[in-house]
Parts: C-alpha cells; sequence; structure tokens
C-alpha cells in the first residue's frame, strides 16, 4: 500500500466532512451474480463517529482542487490548502476494500471542481464504472451532481448511481450572488429538474420493462448550509417544503454553519455552529414528512424563527388547544399523530391495541407514548389524566426536554421558580400569542 | 384457568423442549412459577419437575399454534425464543396460554403484562440484530472474512439474509462468543454449528494497512467542533466497541480450538448433510 493513500483519504475526507448526507437509504438490492453488495432501503448505520452522526458511507471527495470561489466553502479556490486527488482506481478499490469488511455501506461520492464541472464529473464517473462494472459491486452509490455539468454526464451518473444530489446550499438567490459567484440558482435547479425528469422517465419505462436499468432508484437529495446567511427557518422550510413537492425529493438536509473563513459576509471565525437551529429544522422536516404538517402550520410571515427551548410540534400543539384533548380510543391517526408525546411508532401501536380493548393511561406507556407530555392534549374514555396539574412550572418541565431546560435556566436563570413561565423572556418569539393559549390550557374544562 | 402452582418446570433448553413445557402445563393444568433451562445457574427450594422432550408432544403443539392461534404468533415466539429475556421461557408459555384463548387478536394486545414483556424482548432483539448488520467487522484471512461479536440475543440467524445477499461469492465467519456459535458461508451455503472458541492467524500487512485506513477516515470524518460523546454513546453503546476495528481493537491476539481453528482456517470445510442449511 502506497503511504500516498493515506494522505489523499486524509485530505480528501476531511474536505468532504461538513456534507451532512449520509443516509444509504431509499433502495432494495441484493448482489448479482458473481458480484458483491446489496442495499436496504432503511439504511444501516456502520459506526457513529464522535460527533454522534452516522457512518454509512466512505464519504470522500474525488478531489479538493476546485476552479471556484465559494466563500462558505473550505476547498474554495481563493483559501490556501494542500491539494489532492484520488484517481478513479484508487478510490474504487478503496471502497471495495472497506466494503469487504463490513466497514461501510457503500460509497457517498462528491468532489471539487477539476478544470471544470465535465472534465470533473468524468472522473467521477471513471471511478463508478471500475466499481460497478469491474467489480460487479452492486452496493449504495450517492454521487453529487456538480451545477454546470453536462446533461449528457449526468444522465450518465444517474445510470451508476443510486441517489443523486445537487446542494442548493445557501437559500436564497440574494445569498448566492453574494457567496457563491460562480454558481446561479439556474444552475443548481436545472440538474435537480432534469434529474427529476430521468427518475420520472425511468420510472414508466420500468413498468414497460422490469430489467430496465434503473436511474437513481434511490432518488435525490439536498442539503442547504443554515446560518450562514441571513435566511430565516420560514424562508428555509417553505424552500423545503416546495422541494419535496416540486423536484419530489426525497431529502433536504441541512449543515450547520462552521466558520471557514474571515468574510465581512459571512459570521465571525469564532461563531459556534447554530446546533439547536439545525435541530430545530430536522424536526420540521419530519413534521413535514411524517406527520403531515404543512410549512406553513409550523411557521409564517410574523414568526419567522423556531422557538429555540420548544419544539415546533409541542409548539403547534400549544397554539392550537382548541385542536385538544384528543380522544386516544376514538382518533384518527392523524391526530393522533399531533399529539407531543406520540410518534408514528406508539400512533401505530394505539390504533393496534384498541382493537381489543378500551386504552387507559396506564396502558399507553407499554405503547411508547411519552406520557410526561402528552398527558396535556389527550384523554381516555372522556377523561383528562388524574391529577394533572396545568401549572407553568410543572408544563415547563414536561414540555422541554432536559437540555433545553437547562439552557433555559442559563438564559434567565433570575427567574424563581415558582413564578418560572415559558412565556415571559422578551426573546420567546411567540410570548404573546403562547400566554394566551397557556391560560387557556389552564383553564381548559378537565 | 388453572392456578399457578409453585412448581418449577426444568427443560432441555430447546425449542421443543419449551414446547412440552407447554404440553405439560394444559396436560396437568398447571402453570408454573416458572421454567428453567440447563443454562440457568439457579437453585431453587421449591419443588422441581423435570420435563422431558418428546417430539410427539412438541410437534402437536406445533401444528396448534398457527392452527389456533395464528402463523405470526409462532412467527413471534421463535423470535422470543432466541432473546435474551430471562425469563423468556414462562413467558412464552403464558403467551400461548393467552393465544388459545383469545385467538389470533393476542397479538394485538400490547398493553397487556404478557404481550408487553415479549414485544419489548422481541424489539430488543430485532434492534441488535439490525445494529450489527452495520457494526460487524470482518477481517480477511486466507481471502476469507471472520468477524467476532459479542451480541446479548441469539442475532446470527437474523443476519444470514443480509450477509448472503451482501456477500454471495465470498467465505465467511461470523462468530458469536456470547453464545459460542458461529455463523459459516461458503457459495452458496449457510449454517450455523456451535463453535467453542476461535483461534485467528497473524493479520497480514495488506490487513493491516486496511484497519489503519479506516481508522484514519474515522477520526477524520468528525466535526471537531461538534464533538458529541455522549450522542455517540446512545446510538452506538460502548459494549459494541471492543470488536469494532475503528477503535483498535482488532489488533487482538485470540484463543485456540479445534472445531472453530479448522473451520476458519480453511473455511472449506463440508457441510454435513444432516445439518440443516438456512435459506
Ligand atoms: S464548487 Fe463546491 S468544492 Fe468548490 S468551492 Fe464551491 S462548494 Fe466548495
Amino acid at each position: 500500500m502506497k503511504l500516498d493513500v493515506f494522505d489523499k483519504l486524509k485530505i480528501l475526507t476531511d474536505a468532504a466532512k461538513y456534507d451532512v448526507a449520509c443516509t444509504s437509504s431509499g433502495v432494495n438490492k441484493r448482489a448479482s451474480a458473481g458480484g458483491i453488495g446489496s442495499a436496504a432501503s432503511c439504511g444501516i448505520c456502520h459506526s457513529f463517529s464522535a460527533d454522534g452522526r452516522c457512518i454509512s458511507l466512505l464519504k470522500v471527495l474525488m478531489t479538493n482542487v476546485c476552479a471556484y470561489d465559494c466563500q462558505y466553502c473550505v476547498n474554495r479556490r481563493s483559501n490556501d490548502t494542500p491539494r489532492t486527488s484520488f484517481t478513479p482506481r484508487e478510490l474504487a478499490e478503496l471502497t471495495i476494500n472497506f466494503y469487504r469488511r463490513n466497514y461501510i455501506e457503500g460509497l457517498f461520492l462528491s468532489s471539487g471542481v477539476l478544470k471544470d464541472p465535465d472534465y470533473t464529473t468524468e472522473r467521477m464517473l471513471e471511478a463508478l464504472r471500475i466499481l460497478r462494472e469491474e467489480y460487479r459491486f452492486s452496493g449504495y452509490i450517492h454521487a453529487k451532481a456538480i451545477p454546470g455539468t453536462n446533461s449528457a454526464l449526468i444522465a450518465r451518473l444517474g445510470m451508476l448511481a443510486d441517489r443523486m444530489s445537487v446542494n442548493i446550499e445557501l437559500p436564497s438567490q440574494n445569498s448566492l450572488r453574494l457567496l457563491a459567484p460562480d454558481k446561479s440558482k439556474h444552475s443548481i435547479l436545472a440538474p435537480m429538474g432534469y434529474i427529476q425528469n430521468r427518475i420520472q422517465e425511468n420510472s414508466k419505462e420500468l413498468v414497460q420493462y422490469r430489467s430496465a436499468p434503473k436511474f437513481a432508484p434511490a432518488g435525490q437529495s439536498t442539503q442547504m448550509i443554515i446560518g450562514a446567511t441571513p435566511d430565516t427557518d420560514f424562508q428555509i422550510l417553505n424552500l423545503t417544503e416546495s422541494l419535496y413537492k416540486k423536484y419530489k425529493l426525497k431529502r433536504v438536509f441541512f449543515s450547520a454553519y462552521m466558520p471557514v473563513a474571515d468574510n465581512a459576509m459571512l459570521p465571525a471565525l469564532n461563531t459556534k455552529p447554530p446546533l439547536l437551529r439545525e435541530h430545530r429544522l430536522y424536526q420540521a422536516d419530519w413534521l413535514l414528512r411524517y406527520y403531515g404538517f404543512a410549512a406553513n402550520e409550523l411557521l409564517d410571515q410574523q414568526h419567522q424563527s423556531f422557538n429555540p427551548y420548544i419544539d415546533p410540534k409541542c409548539n403547534w400543539a400549544l397554539n392550537h388547544m382548541e385542536f385538544f384533548p384528543v380522544d386516544v380510543n376514538r382518533a384518527s391517526y392523524n391526530s393522533l399523530l399531533r399529539v407531543p408525546g406520540i410518534g408514528v411508532l406508539s400512533a401505530k401501536r394505539i390504533i393496534t391495541a384498541r382493537r381489543t380493548t378500551t386504552l387507559h393511561f396506564a396502558g399507553l406507556k407499554k405503547l411508547g407514548v411519552v406520557l410526561k407530555r402528552a398527558q396535556y392534549f389527550i384523554s381516555c374514555g372522556g377523561r383528562q389524566a388524574e391529577g394533572l396539574k396545568f401549572a407553568p412550572k410543572t408544563m415547563l418541565q414536561s414540555l422541554l426536554s432536559d437540555k433545553t431546560l437547562t439552557l433555559y435556566r442559563q438564559n434567565f436563570p433570575e427567574a424563581p421558580a415558582e413564578q418560572m413561565s415559558l412565556f415571559d423572556p422578551p426573546s420567546m418569539v411567540q410570548a404573546q400569542s403562547m400566554q394566551e393559549e397557556l391560560r387557556k390550557c389552564l383553564t381548559a374544562p378537565i | 384457568m388453572p392456578n399457578r402452582s409453585n412448581l418449577i418446570y426444568r427443560y432441555d433448553g430447546s425449542f421443543e423442549g419449551l414446547l412440552c413445557c407447554v404440553f405439560e402445563s394444559y396436560d396437568q393444568h398447571e402453570i408454573p412459577l416458572d421454567i428453567f433451562s440447563p443454562a440457568s445457574l439457579q437453585t431453587t427450594l421449591l419443588p422441581e419437575k423435570d420435563i422431558r422432550t418428546e417430539t410427539a408432544k412438541a410437534n402437536r403443539v406445533l401444528a396448534s399454534i398457527p392452527q389456533k392461534i395464528s402463523p405470526a404468533a409462532l412467527d413471534f415466539i421463535k423470535r422470543a425464543f432466541l432473546t435474551c429475556h430471562a425469563q423468556k421461557e414462562l413467558y412464552i408459555l403464558l403467551f400461548l396460554r393467552m393465544g388459545y384463548r383469545y385467538g389470533a387478536s393476542v397479538m394485538n394486545m400490547l398493553t397487556d403484562d404478557v404481550v408487553n414483556t415479549l414485544f419489548t424482548a422481541v424489539k430488543h432483539l430485532d434492534k441488535e440484530s439490525h445494529l450489527f448488520k452495520g457494526f460487524i467487522r470482518f477481517s480477511v484471512f486466507n481471502n476469507a472474512l471472520v468477524a467476532e461479536i459479542e451480541p446479548k440475543n441469539v442475532v446470527l440467524p437474523f443476519l444470514v439474509r443480509h450477509f448472503r445477499e451482501r456477500y454471495p461469492e465470498e467465505r465467511f465467519l461470523i462468530y458469536d462468543k456470547t453464545h459460542r456459535m458461529g455463523l459459516i458461508y461458503q457459495p452458496y451455503q449457510a449454517t450455523i454449528i456451535p463453535i467453542e472458541e476461535l483461534d485467528l492467524p497473524e493479520t497480514d500487512e495488506n490487513e493491516r494497512s486496511f484497519r489503519e485506513l479506516w481508522q484514519l477516515f474515522y477520526d477524520t470524518i468528525e466535526i471537531k467542533e461538534r464533538h458529541n460523546p455522549k450522542c455517540r454513546m446512545s446510538l452506538m453503546p460502548k459494549r459494541y466497541w471492543k470488536n469494532m476495528t475503528e477503535f483498535g481493537s482488532a489488533e487482538e491476539k485470540p484463543s485456540v480450538s479445534r472445531h472453530g481453528n479448522d473451520a476458519v482456517k480453511s473455511l472449506n470445510f463440508k457441510i454435513a448433510a444432516e445439518e440443516k442449511l438456512l435459506d
């Protein structure tokens, strides 16, 4: 083994790590005859790095040489950093050897722009060709489409990859113009639209000929950087929703901005990544995809940022107490999903369990319901939980996670415990309306 | 319904044996206080009853489950039997008694203590099996793949299909150190056999290089500003780390046994005709 590969792996991993997408989900496959590799549609995590993120794919760049100068990126042309490239064969061999040992589920291949987008994509194509044709590799491949690439090359990439992505990175055209001068809204959305069309055409082909070759069978995804630009949660969530609708994306990923450049247009170098904000966006994204919420139910023109202390679902619930309490023995699946403390799994279990018996509070715990939170929003047989107190202090403790409760107490240490209320601090975005809701909540007939 | 007696059943630890306990319980109109397998080291002052394993009785019980309860219930108790729940035998017996009474709907009675206990145990098994699909680390010896795991539940039967679809052309062995058994595969046959101990040869240069490359990747992929060891620990509890290459453990030198040793050295063994082949 050439020592060289160690250096390359280090540099090209380091340069790829800010891309957050790592799932290997969306497609079921088994190895073809004489080949190696399968995929499970639920995705498989092979490890977790010390930052708690799932490692499923060998996530590297083909090269970190880049002709572009996106200000938020470590690989930008103007950054003074060591540069290197894998040869397509080196990369294919590394992937197969990692795969054989079950280190990974497959490859996530992205790249800086070497010479131009087409040349770069051809190098990526060659690596994937070696894997698919020479090694007969059926494992998962996620390939990045580089904005500005010729659509004929993207078409070939999609025949080799399971999932494709084009990163939006910055959530508005204005931010793009300022910080990514070589890219434009068009150069990003054009390949996204092209990929979506091919996926659609392909699904028709597959209906006609079951053995038709598959184009990106695990769909496409994208990523947005959070906190590098003034774009609000409301804008980001709306964009996310329209991407799901218009481009049928499988996933939209959010990446808290890690300051990498001293630039007046970007947050200062010592700025902490907005992890809590990223977390809230993921929670909201989950609500869009699995819970039947619409973006404008969670945020609106007047409330453009998520509440840092309460998760978006709970926030919605507190603002819509007229919807509650929900009767767990009768409510529809969709209504159950709106209850804080009830998730997809526990909602399904409720539906199953109530076929044979009338549910009581004691039984709900066994179904995975987080009663501590749900108790304020549900009833069993027309009654709410016995001894339920709608006092601000207890509600605060029940509805906030331990982490945000600590945060809240750090930020508002002067609030004496018995007066402590979610709704006092001026920074609370929806303070006003929530105060009313709490009052309603407090006086609701039990 | 018969009363709970203060009897303890002892059986031979096999699934058939457990079915015979169920037979006995109906035959004698009694419900034991607990059921001990040879693996349970417990001693008791309570009266014990040895339950003999008789295939005919076991088969009668086996056939009645899909008929009187449901095929799903049979699948479910088979899984439950492979869990690490300390009293799985007793709970399976109680579950079947409920099943004979309520029929297929017993599978919906999720708030019942017995049903819930078994569901929780099976969920734990399913979750652990799923995690091992990712956490297993193979090393290459003589071009065969070998991995060691220490699961709490008997997960090997749930890994067969996954790994044979992943590596159809490879020869591999997954050794479950906890239960001293191994999943052995060579194209295109898989079997699970008892293996007392496993001795692995020295790793070669090539193997060591890939381990180091993987460790390098693992350390580099972390975003240091997001360091969050607590989160990692909850998603990948520490007990898994010791057999994972990224934590540098794969270097340890193991010990010997006949059966396993032969199996690994060549991985060319014949799979005896009477050994049950897995799908
Ligand atoms: S094109 Fe990609 S790699 Fe190059 S600077 Fe922009 S974001 Fe970074």
